[in-house]
């Protein structure tokens, strides 16, 4: 089964945190990919994304769709990127995830992908 | 498109793969480097010879060329060990370079062992699916990558992980012990079982890659049947999947869409399929000790001769079942015999079946629980509950067809709802 990991944090804090930190924090993320891509349970091609306040979002008013800068969301946890992981299940899943370091200082959503096949009705 | 001469050389490489494999290991011993160098030999094969057509002995040529780049590989590994350590080479030189084009004698137990080498029960099951694809399959990783809808460094990464722990663990190249035959035999049809599932639950164009697999995992079981023909569970297995895959062309619309078996369009099903499964099965019960394959073959079986939904034998599918939850009891299989017993009993015996399941907390939160029962709530013409149901499961399954299936039911079920509202409302 394939799982979306999708990776929240607050960019505030983590600017705050002194070098030394944030150095051993992104020391220990990449170790953590590294070790879950060898075991083949981690696929390779995750996604870092931009910080929030360059986003644009397309929303449907009177039907049209419209463009505006942002979320600008006050929420002090921004989606931040994403991987996908190939388990057994999801325990094994959520497992494998509570060893990345996104997910002891902020969160990871682990959300299984649908299956473009299907089973004998 | 593939032409034919590619169609009949990867036939013949796939068909060949194993039996190169085990003469190079049975040679030279490193299972791990041999796996690499036949692996390359085959990818150069398939380029090679739908150009200049297939050698006089395809074997042969195999052979050589992999133990070439076999041999290759040890030595240059040699040559540094001997850099590092400034140390004398380990093996004889001759030994190593020997011209593989002397006597490799042609074991046939060698695909088996290597089946069961790949599908060894400390490996973990995707590994097993991958190491039983490439080494004993020939397919490459870039084939297997694409069957499985993964980048093609995760599964070099589950083959090369899988290939350090048969290594490390010292795992002969030999048939398993006597004792443990039956267990092991069990884990390899186990793996075989779930290229084909993996294959056949694929539905529409973009899957072809993956419903390739099917088509691969009966080969091999085949190959299983010819090295076993009196295992009562592999001519089970082989017969169930033959039973299954005569179905492949009426389960899905174009738009890939499922039809349920009751609606299947009969004179798509493969008659040839048919009759060699149900002849299969049918030895194997009269012959061979019991097992949950032949009996879900049988199960199979007895869906696929029937010629119209309605003449479906669900007293003996009934049994079928109550057989099979005694020798593997399994939550699966009680949520199918309700199904059965619904058929037979009707609907509300197979719900009070069903509510014997939602203590059971790993069962109460799958969606076939809930699928089951919204069928079952339908029958019974509790049509608001059948579409909660239909409606949770929906959430929960993963699978896009089976979601926009249950979601048709559903809406099917309120579109019923509102006509016969209309209808009371105009009277």
């Amino acid at each position: 089964m394939k799982y979306v990991a999708l990776v929240y944090t607050n960019p505030g804090a983590f600017e705050a945190m002194p070098q030394a930190e944030r150095d051993a924090f992104m020391r220990e993320a990449d170790a953590y990919l590294k070790e879950y891509q060898e075991s083949g349970e981690l696929l390779e091609g995750g996604i870092a994304l931009a910080d929030a306040s360059t986003s644009k979002t397309v929303r449907g008013r009177n039907g049209l769709p419209a463009v505006t800068d942002g979320p600008f969301a006050e929420a002090k946890e921004q989606l931040a990127g994403f991987y996908v992981l190939d388990t057994e299940t999801l325990e094994r899943a959520t497992e494998i995830v509570a060893h990345d370091p996104a997910a002891r200082v902020w969160a990871v959503e682990v959300r299984p992908v649908m299956d473009q096949a299907g089973p004998e009705m | 498109m593939r032409t034919q001469a590619k169609v009949g050389a990867e036939d013949l490489l796939r068909q060949l793969a194993p039996q190169v494999l085990g003469s190079l290991v049975r040679r030279y011993g490193h299972f791990d480097l041999a796996e690499d160098a036949v692996q390359e030999a085959l990818l150069g094969a398939a380029l090679r010879w739908p150009e200049v057509g297939i050698p006089e002995n395809p074997r042969g040529w195999l052979i050589t060329v992999a133990a070439r780049r076999l041999t290759d590989t040890l030595r240059s590994d040699q040559a540094r060990r001997r850099r590092e350590e400034r140390a004398a080479a380990m093996a004889p030189p001759d030994e190593l370079v020997a011209s593989p084009r002397d006597e490799y004698p042609m074991a046939e137990d060698d695909t088996l062992t290597l089946l069961f080498l790949s599908a060894h029960p400390s490996l973990s099951p995707a590994s097993q699916l991958a190491l039983t694809l490439r080494a004993v399959g020939g397919l490459t990783t870039a084939e297997i990558a694409r069957a499985f809808l993964v980048p093609e460094a995760t599964i070099a990464q589950r083959i090369s992980r899988a290939k350090q722990s048969i290594k490390a663990s010292g795992i002969p190249f030999e048939l398993p012990p006597k004792p443990e035959r039956a267990d092991r035999l069990q884990v390899v049809l186990h793996v075989l079982y779930l290229v084909f599932n993996e294959g056949y639950t694929a539905t529409v164009g973009a899957d072809l890659q993956r419903s390739d697999l099917t088509a691969e995992a009966i080969r091999l079981t085949r190959e299983v049947r010819r090295l076993l023909p009196d295992d009562g569970e592999v001519a089970g297995l082989l017969a169930l999947m033959l039973l299954t895959d005569a179905r492949r062309a009426a389960r899905a619309r174009e738009d890939g869409s499922l039809v349920p078996l009751e609606e299947q369009d009969r004179a798509l099903w493969n008659k040839r399929h048919i009759e060699e499964g149900t002849a299969l099965v049918t030895e194997a019960l009269s012959t061979a000790s019991l097992g949950p394959y032949q009996l879900q073959a049988a199960i199979a079986a007895v869906h696929d001769e029937a010629a119209r939904a309605a003449d479906t034998d669900w007293p003996q599918i009934l049994t079928l079942y109550e057989m099979l939850e005694r020798i593997s009891p399994n939550p699966m299989v009680t949520l199918n015999r309700a199904v059965a017993l619904a058929m037979v009993q009707g609907p509300r015996a197979g719900l009070d079946l069903l509510s014997t399941l939602d203590a059971d907390h790993h069962v109460a939160e799958h969606h076939r629980l809930e699928a089951v029962r919204a069928h079952l709530l339908e029958m019974a013409g509790d049509h608001e509950a059948a579409r909660a149901s239909y409606r949770t499961a929906a959430r929960r399954t993963t699978s896009l067809p089976e979601r926009r299936y249950l979601e048709s039911r559903a809406a099917r079920l309120l579109e019923r709802a509102r006509t016969s509202t209309a209808r009371k409302g105009r009277s």
